[in-house]
């Protein structure tokens, strides 16, 4: 149960805006997480939570220096560690 | 050239990321000698020029803009068809020009690492490197060249740099296919996603070696402007801000080009009659041909001017953060952030809108998108509303200042915008039932409008709309004239079938006005008056207003018109003229009882605000969605909610004690 704990760390949504974080794993429905990689958010590349729109979704980051926005529901299932 | 062992004419595809300057550089290198239509049963554009060469030309393809080439979406399936040679009609291309970005070079490098696959020639085209320059970066063209095994040539589309380097380039590499720089040795624990993996893997390795970034400060510009453009509070009263002033731009520019093309087709006509013997041929060309579609081409220039400014939107990037701004409050009906503009776009018209939904994805967000569009109130119910509340409403206030008719107009619009919203919702919970869309967009950076770009872009795409449409709206114009032109009703015998007709005015008005008036109301679209009124006379309209909505299908502003022939005022009578304002005020139906109470006009606004009066929409939706099932239900939909609001109004405002 504490192993449970500890593997399930942190996803794109726990990273505060102007902080950066590195991508661990891109799980979720096959195609759109194919897509955030084929967008470059691969494990292993660091990614900036740029800002929050004004509803407080999406969110905007920037990975491999540019910029990507996603639905939080997206950005969930980014596993990242700090 | 070496073109030795080739077709005489070369096929090369230029293919890259959205927003890589890819059409900045297919126009700069086609000219004007382009070709725009859409790949069969697609609403993919498919965009050819002629490329001239050393010796001859080459045929240029324009693949859609695109991030991969895994055919998960349909352009990618096109752009993947077009490569492998399997697109019908498009023969396989020789060389392929893949356009890169020099400010974005990984992610635009991810399709280039896909295009080698395809063991076609490729020449990188490399652009923005002036912006790249500017912010201090360097580059280092040979080494990048080398360690993708292919020729990189720097180009600025602008300033002619590098065109002659590209066509060298090309020359160059024919007939000597790519190697794939680099190994696909991803582990079987990673799957179909080892390729993904390898190859960016391999791009880091590139743009380590060959670039030389400036601490990647190079996004600061775009990054300060968008603290104020998507800022949580002015971000959203500049995006007002906008629209506002888009929106007042197309109504005061576009009145001059209107006026003209109005009187211009009036001209015409009168040339074509003078001109002609008198007969149904020659009423045919000018009362059937020209007034009809002269009627939707007046429209034109609004249509431009709302296609020039979602075009300068959206290669400023600006559109891209309207999406961002508003995705939230869209994804509340489940639509998608991008589904905005479209839906901005059609207060204006919406054949814009709907030509503009291509930018959404999912097929079904999109077709949801062009369901609703035609309920925002477009510009061509103005008129209607205007001749309502000028009829009716004029001068009176509610609370003692606020002017009845602007509240009533706010009501129209507001009553299009809730039953839009209504009707999204419950398409995305049934027949267009989906996960929410994922939304995965880039914000690109801020760059200012390539003038040319966007002025081809504003033709092209006018072009495509008076192609797509021009057919349907040709047909519909002729059946129209025909319903209102047969049968014939013979001058000196006027009165004989009138009499068995019953409540044909024959009075002291001009003998012409009152001939057209008769010939009207003797006609098929006056018998089909007579037809539909039982289903109308619950909305409080009899069989004259019948007439007038039945032709005005073919635009919503022919109402006015219709209803002065009808009312036997001449035709050429506008929203806001006395003469027909008093006809309506004083009409009287067959019974003997006034036609128009304040309460009618009110129901026949809300119906125009729900009713699908207009053939150049349905011509549009027939062709952006391929299917006239989708079109008759849109027909269908939004006649019948018409047909309710208006009877819940009309009945409800009686039982008030209302009209």
């Amino acid at each position: 149960m504490f192993s449970d704990l500890l593997s399930k760390g942190y996803t794109l949504t726990n990273v505060p805006v102007g902080s950066s974080a590195r991508v661990v794993a891109v799980n979720g429905n096959s195609r759109i997480s194919r897509r955030l990689m084929e967008m470059g958010v691969i494990p292993g590349v660091s990614v900036e939570v740029v800002k929050t729109a004004p509803f407080g979704d999406p969110i905007e980051i920037r990975v491999r220096g540019y910029s990507l926005a996603m639905r939080k529901a997206e950005a969930d299932s980014i596993d990242v560690s700090f | 050239m070496k073109q030795n062992g080739h077709k005489s004419q070369l096929t090369i595809a230029l293919a890259g990321n959205p927003n890589a300057g890819k059409t900045t550089l297919f126009n700069s290198l086609t000219g004007l000698k382009q070709k725009v239509a859409n790949y069969p049963g697609v609403t993919v554009e498919r965009k050819q020029g002629s490329w001239k060469l050393e010796n001859g030309h080459a045929n240029l393809i324009d693949l859609p803009g695109l991030y991969s080439l895994d055919a998960t979406s349909v352009d990618e399936q096109i752009a993947r068809d077009v490569i492998t040679g399997e697109q019908a009609g498009v023969p396989k291309p020789d060389v392929i020009i893949a356009v890169v970005d020099a400010t974005n070079l990984e992610r635009n490098l991810y399709l280039v690492t896909q295009i080698f696959e395809f063991g076609i020639p490729v020449v990188i085209a490399l652009t923005m490197i002036d912006a790249f320059e500017k912010q201090k970066h360097e580059i280092d063209l040979d080494k990048l060249s080398e360690l993708l095994k292919t020729p990189v040539v720097a180009i600025n589309a602008k300033t002619g740099r590098g065109k002659t380097q590209l066509l060298k380039s090309v020359g160059e590499v024919l007939d000597k296919p790519p190697t794939v720089p680099f190994e696909m040795n991803g582990n079987a624990e990673d799957g179909q996603n080892a390729k993904i993996f390898a190859r960016y893997n391999f791009i880091s390795e590139v743009v380590q070696e060959a670039v030389k970034h400036n601490d990647r400060k190079e996004h600061r510009v775009s990054e300060k402007i968008d603290r104020v453009l998507t800022h949580k509070v002015f971000g959203l009263v500049i995006l007002v801000a906008v629209l506002l002033l888009v929106f007042q731009t197309i109504f005061s520019w576009a009145s001059l080009p209107m006026d003209l093309l109005d009187k211009g087709f009036g001209a015409l006509g009168d040339l074509v009659r003078s001109e002609m013997p008198p007969g149904i041929l020659t009423d045919l060309i000018v009362d059937g041909i020209i007034a009809g579609v002269g009627g939707v081409l007046v429209f034109l220039p609004q249509i431009l001017l709302l296609f020039l400014f979602i075009s300068i939107l959206e290669d400023t990037g600006y559109l891209a953060r309207a999406a961002f701004l508003l995705d939230k409050l869209m994804s509340r009906v489940g639509l998608h952030g991008k589904a905005f503009l479209p839906l901005m776009s059609s207060f204006a018209c919406a054949i814009p809108g709907i030509m503009a939904t291509r930018t959404i994805e999912s097929r079904r967000d999109r077709f949801a998108t062009i369901m609703i569009a035609p309920l925002m109130s477009c510009s061509a119910r103005l008129p209607v509303y205007t001749l309502m509340i000028a009829a009716f409403f004029a001068g009176r206030k509610v609370l003692g200042f606020i002017s009845l008719g602007a509240v009533l107009m706010l009501a129209m619009y507001a009553l299009g915008i809730i039953v839009a919203i209504i009707v999204a919702f419950v398409l995305k919970r049934t027949i267009l039932k989906a996960p929410p869309p994922p939304f995965v967009m880039e914000l690109p950076p801020y760059r200012l409008p390539n003038i040319r770009t966007v002025v081809q872009n504003m033709f092209t795409r006018g072009w495509l709309f008076v192609k797509r449409a021009g057919t349907v709206i040709l047909a519909i114009s002729i059946i129209l004239w025909a319903l209102t032109y047969f049968p014939r009703t013979a001058v000196q015998t006027v009165d004989v079938p009138a009499a068995a007709n019953g409540g044909v005015f024959v009075g002291t008005a001009l003998p012409e006005i009152s001939t057209e008036s008769e010939q009207l109301r003797n006609s098929f679209a006056g018998k089909l008056g007579h037809v539909i009124e039982p289903v109308i006379r619950p909305l409080g309209f009899d069989w004259k207003i019948g007439v007038a909505l039945i032709a005005s299908f073919a635009a919503r502003e022919v109402l006015v018109s219709t209803l002065s022939i009808i009312y036997n005022v001449g035709k050429d009578q506008d929203a806001q003229s006395e003469t027909l304002i008093s006809a309506i005020r004083e009409a009287k139906s067959d019974d003997g009882g006034v036609t128009w109470t304040p309460l009618t006009a009110v129901t026949l606004m809300v119906f125009f605000v729900l009713a699908m009066q207009c053939m150049s929409t349905v011509a549009i939706v027939r062709r952006e969605t391929n299917s006239w099932a989708w079109t008759f239900f849109m027909i269908g939909y939004m006649t019948g909610l018409a047909w309710i609001a208006a009877f819940i109004t009309f009945q409800g405002g009686r039982l008030l004690g209302f009209g």
